[in-house]
């Protein structure tokens, strides 16, 4: 089909099955809740405090660095559909585009945020050396 | 023109059909292919051969009781998973499955065999596969469990690390080819070299479709990156807390996943619906089979290879796979300008 109409009706059928697959669900389902079964699974153990609380940094430094390096991509996709037409002159500046870059990835990997676990710990990194 | 919008119309709701049944399908052929590398029988007692096995699983599920933990966020804990199965389906969307066809002449004017024909294919597989990340993070979140928050949040980090080298190598077929939309990148791949050699991109891009591959295997959350649900670590990551359909779209919308990535690779290296000695009208047959082949790998690499752990994946992927993709895009570029400049 042509256009977007396939796509939107795909979206509202895939909304659709999820919704009857849990409406029948909750229908043929049992229903007798207990404490017990409401609580969090903690391998048998009563759970102790929320489970929201500070996680490792790591996660929001690669989710950082992820956005900077989408963009970039992003950036790419047009300029590969039209490299023909750009020519030399087209690669040559993504070239320098892509030399800034390098920069700061060289940065980012120094500083050792994409080490994680037990190599970070031998690389001395000062953030788990607080925490010991 | 009404027989037009019905044929287009039968296409669609054909491939909704098959899509929910490629999970049914998939589940049982991998414990079928798990059995027979561990050289046991798997199951075998429902139907004949075990062929019924599936639907029983799925009629057991629909009759358990629906349990959401005390603490849990009401609303998010039954959204996130009709986040994830949507996201899954919406992505096939834009994926055509074969060339244009009148059905033996039942049409006056031939029909494209795909949900949607737009010329920006690509990137809306890209924009909607993304979206299926939010299903994961918000179903760890939702359920207020440790292993689920833990398993959503390496889910995320490894599935965005991972995006990044999957995305630079497809950009790379997309300079190849000069288009973004799916069905031009297939035609693009038609004929020869030397006269048998088909011209299909995965000649030309080895390492992209080696990168695209590992990518797609760590994006869909398999064995051996398949850390969100780790269970010797999260007892089960994101969907510890969930039971009943609302466990069982997850595993739904990951097989659909799958699907859809095999079928970007076919289309995108494996030359879609062209194959030797194939007539194009046929094409949706060899398409098929090289989709099929391709999950075929993934359940064959999910038994075969032994789990990484989570430091040496995000390492491997930052460290090595995206460099690799990045000079595989320039080089590709310098090859491509120098013989078409």
């Amino acid at each position: 089909m042509d256009g977007w109409l396939g796509f939107v009706i795909m979206s509202v059928l895939g909304v659709g099955f999820a919704a009857v697959m849990i409406g029948l669900s909750v229908l043929l389902g049992p229903r007798n809740p207990t404490p017990e079964k409401l609580a969090p699974y903690e391998c048998g153990m009563p759970a102790v405090g929320d489970a929201r609380e500070r996680h490792s940094v790591r996660f929001y430094l690669v989710a950082m660095i992820f956005l900077l390096f989408d963009i970039e991509i992003a950036f790419l996709y047009p300029w590969a559909v039209a490299l023909r037409d750009l020519g030399w002159a087209g690669f040559v500046q993504v070239l320098t585009f892509f030399c800034v870059l390098t920069v700061g990835f060289v940065y980012v990997w120094r500083k050792g945020v994409l080490d994680w676990g037990p190599v970070a710990r031998r690389a001395g990194d000062p953030v788990q050396k607080k925490a010991a | 023109m009404e027989l037009r919008l019905l044929v287009q119309l039968g296409i669609i709701g054909l491939a909704f059909f098959m899509l929910i049944n490629a999970s049914a399908v998939l589940v049982l052929a991998e414990r079928k292919i798990m059995a027979a590398i561990q050289q046991r029988y798997g199951p075998y007692l429902v139907g004949p051969h075990g062929m019924l096995q599936p639907l029983a699983d799925i009629l057991k599920l629909l009759m358990k009781e629906e349990l959401r933990p005390k603490e849990a966020d009401k609303w998010l804990f039954t959204l996130a998973p009709v986040i994830a199965v949507t996201a899954a389906f919406t992505a096939f969307a834009t994926v055509p499955f074969g060339a244009e066809t009148t059905f033996f002449g039942l049409l006056d004017e031939p029909v494209k065999l795909g949900i949607a024909d737009v010329n920006v294919g690509l990137l809306v597989v890209f924009a909607v596969t993304s979206m299926g990340v939010y299903g994961i993070v918000l179903a760890g979140w939702a359920s207020n469990s440790k292993y689920s928050l833990l398993g959503g949040l390496r889910s995320s980090a490894q599935m965005i690390s991972y995006e990044l080298s999957y995305a630079t190598a497809l950009a790379s077929v997309v300079l190849l080819s000069g288009s973004l939309s799916l069905r031009e990148i297939v035609n693009a791949q038609e004929g020869y070299w030397f006269g048998f050699i088909p011209q299909w991109y995965l000649f030309l891009q080895p390492l992209g479709f080696i990168i695209y591959g590992i990518a797609g295997v760590a994006e869909t959350n398999r064995a051996p990156f398949d850390f969100p649900e780790a269970e010797q670590e999260l007892v089960s990551g994101y969907n510890t807390e969930y039971s009943s359909v609302r466990f069982a779209l997850f595993p739904q919308a990951e097989y659909i996943n799958m699907v859809t990535m095999s079928a970007v690779a076919t289309n995108l290296y494996l030359g879609g619906w062209h194959f030797p000695f194939v007539p194009v009208e046929y094409g949706w047959i060899a398409f098929l089979a090289k989709v099929g082949f391709l999950l075929f790998a993934y359940i064959w690499i999910r038994w075969t290879v032994p789990r990484y752990r989570y430091d040496q994946l995000m390492q491997f992927g930052w460290k090595w796979l995206l460099p690799a993709a990045v000079i595989n895009l320039l080089i590709t570029a310098a090859v491509f300008l120098y013989f078409n400049a």
